[in-house]
């Protein structure tokens, strides 16, 4: 029979030597298994004296331990390695493309809708809307565009048939018959803005037979022009993000305001490159003015005692001002191209506190 | 409106450049369009004459010219102009000019062997005309060595400037010399209006043949017969002018007219009295078939709303628009009546649209004249016609008790202030009427203040405040935000306005993309789509494709989808939120929500997600749509159905109840073929308005109260009959397993081997949720029979052996 030294020192021998978790295990069923050579060992020790069981059980316990650590400590030192060579196994090209992820736009236009309505909110402005079918009493008379006036001529209307009472609908040439519709039903003080659809029926480069307008409506006490100027330029610099921006007032005409003003923003024009900002150059870009008494009256307000101004602008042009969009048709084109570059991702919410000037790719 | 500096000048005396000028009027409410200054461009060319030209020896085309400039040598020419030679006088460019037409800076060089130092000039190469026939040749009497542009007339610069429909009195260059003037940039000059009498009666009468009730058409007119005249070319000075601002000069005597519209805004009518049908010019409304050929050689049906004028052989002019052709101004002749009249505004704008007439004269006319220019210009027009064509003028023959335009507007005080916020010191407010015509009287607290006759847009107070307002310079306004009545700003949209903001990112958020289509189409397309109905379809479209307001999103999606495909983008997935119309009233425009899927789920990829679109991503683009707008999926119902553009056996309605919310669909092969689209389509549509708004019951949840216990699922897989909707099965399965129930989902459908024919396998999973105690087999085994009796009972469904 083997000395306990000679068992113990083959065993641990064995020990450093397995190559495997399954190797380990057999010589730790060999050694301290049920019928393993140390445990057997134990066993013997119920034939022997006190005394010698005293020593050989204390040396054996020693032993067992021991082997019990040395396995414990490959163990580790095996599952690490086979951990290792997995991991090796496992290796993929992290450099193959991902699962493509749906690259969706939301247009230029309903966006920069978005940003005028979140800095109008600001100013206590409400979103008022109106059909784009309209009569030709909203669309032009309570407007103070009587038949056969000029100012009917420029506007390109596209009419639709006759009713039985000879009078035909148009399609609003302009968001401005929703300034009738809001004073008809509600009283003042009124701060509305009416983005929506507009129609004319002229279609070159710089016209697109639809197109989109933003109208603003305020009524109340005081409301003179000086507040039309504050609110325009407050708009328009934060809308173009341009603190000192210029911005001009310039006298002109709309049957329905009165007095009335253009308004241009300063810019800068380069080669055919646009900046919008301080500059030698203005751009003109929207319409404005006090609400004509006339209009009043046709609304039932009693022009003594209400004023306000109205003003009107493009939402295209000013998209294709702040965005660099040269080309007004590719609005409605629809073409995935174009939608994927001027487009905005749909979380890029525009608002007051995070901005408005767009971000992401 | 058009007109040179030199001209405004003739009206405005001022020392102010014409930079200033142009600064200010777009200021006044005068936006200055365009700037034409030859002056710098042309600078650098002189009259020379060609004093000797000899034949080039090396050259047969060439000549050898001698020119003088009025320096003390001649200067050597290299000329291959036919029309060069000696003793002619022409424009000359010396070395260092730039020649325009040619893009050239001239510099000494040698033609052939002969030396050359210079140009002589054609038209063309100067760029005032395209004429190259020749170099220009100037009158004998051009001065040698004088600047070109000045002795041609080219040096005037011509300025364009938008007038809006209000400024008619701006449609002469006196009426924006006294803007300026008001605004201080100089004194409005006096011109001779006094009347000249003339010398004998008009041999021509004028009689107003209308209805009494119609006699407002014309209530003023003047007019007045010259005779012994000469006509011919108008002098230099008006044809420059007339040149400058885009006009062709014709004759003296048409010049004259043309001239004075633009001067004083004034259109003015010319008759050759040899060519006049009797004695008298009737003013009356024309007879239904009446006919005329007008000035511009087009024949006109003239119809019984129209005023015209005429003679005993009919009409010759059409009121305000346009003169005939018969009666009119030749170069020989001799006699001419001038006819200055007031006509109704409407009546010319009605009248001149229904016959398509754009003239100068009817741009003015419809805009409203100076009420009393019948009467004023008279004088001063027959001063022009003297000087220039000379004959004597007759008495004034004049008609019509002239029309009403005197009236008195009250301007408070503090108008000006209340309106626009300006503080406008009251002398200057006086001052600033008063210089634009105005004429004023003091009254308790302001003004009754009378408009000049040129001023019919003079309608209430506040155009005088505007007046006021412009020239005093808006650049005085105040800047005021607006008073904010809440520290914190309120919503701008409504719940209902939020929707569609929502519904676009929920719906970019799956892949769609937004487009911005049209709100019209082609009559086949809305016929196709439900629409088309006569009272959609617009009178004037700009074309046939555009010709009907769209009863439906989708096909103007798919026409969309179809130019992207034709560019090679044929996986696409797009949306739009917009209107559609179901009538023309406001209530039968529907706010749509549509979306198209067309191609692949996405691009070719190796992890092999990429499958076809089908039906089913409709369907859940709806389904999260309805979400988006508060409508539950489980609460949905779908009727396998659809209108006749979707395919009939790949369609559904998504109900609620009763409630028809959105229908989605594979779009008819038929229609995707119309629209030229190779793949399959599928989309769905939805009208906002048919979803009702969610009750608001705060922004507070529900208590969430969480079950303790375990859930438990139980897979089930039923055979039943291909034609029972999985709905029915889903719906029979929920209600057998009771309230414990919180999740039914349907993870497999199969056919084939080991079904029957005309047979399917359905396989469900239940989870099941119990609120009170852990559930016991027993209990388990009790929901499965439960829920495989109601498949049975149901649905005809067995569980699959």
């Amino acid at each position: 029979m083997q000395s306990l030294d000679a068992v113990s020192s083959e065993i641990i021998d064995a020990i450093a030597g397995a190559v495997s978790l399954d190797a380990l295990e057999a010589i730790r069923v060999d050694a301290l298994g049920k019928k393993g050579r140390i445990s057997l060992m134990m066993r013997d020790l119920g034939g022997m004296d006190a005394q010698s069981r005293k020593e050989a059980g204390q040396k054996l316990n020693e032993v067992k331990s021991d082997i019990s650590a040395k396995i414990e400590a490959k163990q580790t030192t095996l599952a690490s390695v086979a951990l290792n060579t997995r991991l090796v196994a496992e290796k993929q090209d992290v450099t193959l493309p991902s699962r493509p992820e749906t690259d969706a736009r939301l247009h230029p236009l309903s966006r920069t809708i978005e940003e005028v309505i979140a800095i109008f909110a600001e100013m206590g402005f409400k979103v008022a809307e109106g059909p784009d079918i309209e009569s030709d009493y909203y669309n032009f008379t309570a407007l103070n565009i009587p038949p056969e006036h000029p100012a009917r001529q420029e506007h390109d209307t596209f009419y639709l048939p006759a009713d039985a009472n000879g009078k035909r609908k148009v399609l609003r040439t302009h968001t401005s018959p929703v300034q009738i519709r809001a004073m008809e039903s509600q009283e003042p003080p009124i701060r509305i803005i009416v983005p929506g659809r507009t129609y004319r029926s002229d279609h070159d480069a710089t016209h697109s037979p639809m197109f989109h307008q933003c109208e603003g409506l305020v009524i109340g006490d005081g409301i003179h022009m000086g507040h039309l100027k504050g609110c325009l330029i407050d708009f328009c610099r934060a809308f173009f993000g341009v603190d000192d921006l210029p911005v001009r007032f310039r006298p002109s005409y709309f049957p329905f305001t009165e007095p009335s003003a253009e308004v241009d923003i300063g810019c800068t024009k380069n080669n055919g490159a646009l900046k919008i900002g301080a500059g030698d150059d203005w751009l003109e870009i929207l319409g404005s003015g006090m609400v004509n008494p006339r209009v009043l009256k046709n609304c039932g307000y009693d022009p003594e005692k209400y004023q306000g101004f109205a003003f009107g602008m493009g939402i295209e042009r000013i998209a294709m001002l702040k965005y660099g969009i040269p080309d007004l048709r590719t609005f409605y084109d629809s073409d995935l191209r174009w939608m994927r570059h001027y487009g905005f991702l749909p979380f890029d919410t525009p608002s007051i506190h995070a901005g408005l000037a767009g971000g992401g790719v | 409106m058009k007109f040179t500096r030199d001209w405004l000048f003739e009206h405005l005396e001022t020392d102010r450049s014409l930079i200033d000028i142009l600064d200010v009027l777009p200021m006044l409410g005068l936006e200055v369009e365009v700037v034409v200054d030859r002056e710098a461009k042309l600078a650098p060319f002189v009259i020379a004459e060609v004093v000797s030209a000899r034949q080039h020896p090396n050259a047969d085309k060439l000549r050898v010219c001698m020119v003088d400039i009025g320096g003390s040598d001649l200067i050597q020419v290299v000329c291959g102009a036919p029309n060069a030679r000696a003793g002619m006088k022409g424009v000359f460019a010396p070395v260092g000019a730039y020649v325009p037409g040619i893009d050239l800076i001239l510099k000494n060089g040698e033609i052939r062997g002969e030396k050359s130092n210079g140009m002589l000039c054609s038209e063309r190469e100067m760029e005032i005309s395209d004429d190259h026939g020749g170099v220009i040749e100037l009158a004998d009497d051009a001065p040698i060595g004088a600047s070109f542009s000045a002795y041609a007339g080219l040096d005037d610069p011509m300025i364009e400037i938008a007038i809006t429909p209000n400024r008619a009195d701006c449609l002469g260059v006196r009426g924006i010399a006294r803007d300026l003037s008001a605004a201080g940039y100089g004194c409005l000059k006096d011109i001779d209006i006094s009347p000249l009498d003339g010398s004998f009666n008009s041999p021509i009468s004028l009689e107003l043949s209308v209805p009494p009730e119609q006699e407002h058409l014309c209530p003023l007119v003047s007019g007045r017969a010259f005779t012994h005249l000469k006509n011919g070319a108008s002098p230099m000075w008006m044809a420059n002018r007339l040149k400058a601002i885009g006009q062709r000069p014709i004759s003296a005597l048409v010049d004259i007219t043309n001239y004075v519209m633009v001067d004083l805004g004034r259109p003015l009518h010319a008759y050759d009295i040899d060519k006049i049908d009797g004695s008298k010019l009737v003013i009356s409304l024309a007879k239904a078939g009446q006919t005329m050929t007008a000035l511009n050689e087009k024949t006109y049906d003239l119809d019984e709303n129209m005023l015209v004028i005429g003679d005993a052989n009919g009409p010759d002019d059409i009121a305000g628009i346009m003169g005939g052709e018969r009666t009119g101004i030749s170069e020989n002749t001799v006699s001419m009546f001038l006819e200055i009249a007031i006509f109704d505004q409407i009546a010319v704008a009605t009248t001149g649209r229904k016959l398509n007439i754009h003239s100068d004269a009817r741009f003015r006319f419809e805009r409203g004249l100076d009420m009393t220019s019948p009467e004023w210009s008279s004088g001063y027009v027959a001063r022009m016609v003297n000087n220039i064509c000379g004959g004597e003028a007759s008495h004034v023959v004049t008609l019509g008790p002239g029309a009403k335009w005197q009236r008195e507007i009250f301007l408070a005080n503090d108008k000006v202030e209340r309106l626009t916020g300006m503080k406008v010191p009251l002398g200057r407010q006086v001052e600033i009427l008063k210089a634009l015509g105005f004429t004023i009287s003091d009254s308790a607290n302001g003004w009754q203040v009378s408009p000049p006759p040129w001023r019919g847009d003079i309608d209430g107070s506040a155009d005088l405040v505007e007046e006021i307002a412009r020239i005093f310079g808006f650049d005085h306004l105040p800047m005021e935000h607006l008073p904010s009545k809440d520290v914190i700003a309120q919503p701008a949209v409504n719940s209902k306005q939020a929707r569609p903001l929502r519904l676009r990112r929920a719906l970019a958020g799956r892949g769609l993309t937004e487009a911005v289509t049209f709100s019209f189409l082609a009559q086949k397309e809305a016929v196709m789509f439900g629409g088309g109905d006569a009272s959609l379809k617009l009178v004037n479209p700009i074309s046939s494709d555009l010709s009907f307001m769209r009863p439906s999103a989708l096909p103007n999606l798919l026409s969309a989808a179809a130019r992207n495909q034709d560019r090679g983008e044929s996986d696409l997935a797009i949306f739009e939120v917009g209107p559609v119309f179901l009538g023309d009233e406001p209530d039968q425009q529907r706010t749509a929500v549509a979306a198209i899927r067309c191609g692949s789920s996405g691009p070719r990829e190796w992890h092999g997600v990429r499958r076809a679109t089908d039906v089913f991503d409709a369907k859940a683009d709806a389904e999260v749509a309805l979400s988006v707008l508060g409508v539950r999926r489980s609460s949905l119902q779908v009727d396998p159905s659809g209108p006749d553009y979707f395919h009939p056996g790949r369609c559904g309605r998504l109900l609620q109840g009763r409630s028809l919310l959105g229908q989605f669909g594979e779009l008819h092969p038929s229609v995707a073929s119309h629209f030229g689209l190779r793949s399959v389509v599928v989309g769905f549509e939805l009208y906002l308005e048919d979803v009702p708004l969610s009750k608001s019951r705060g922004p507070a949840r529900s208590y969430l109260k969480l079950s303790p216990f375990q859930s438990v699922s139980r897979d089930f897989a039923f055979v039943l009959g291909d034609d029972v909707p999985a709905s029915q099965l889903i719906r029979a399965v929920k209600s057998a397993a009771g309230p414990l129930i919180s999740d039914v989902q349907l993870f497999d459908v199969y056919q084939g081997k080991n079904i029957t024919n005309g047979q399917k396998s359905l396989a469900v999973t239940i989870t099941l949720t119990p609120q009170k105690a852990t559930l016991s087999d027993p209990e388990i085994e009790a929901i499965s029979d439960a829920v495989i009796y109601a498949a049975g009972k149901n649905c005809g469904a067995v569980l699959r052996g």
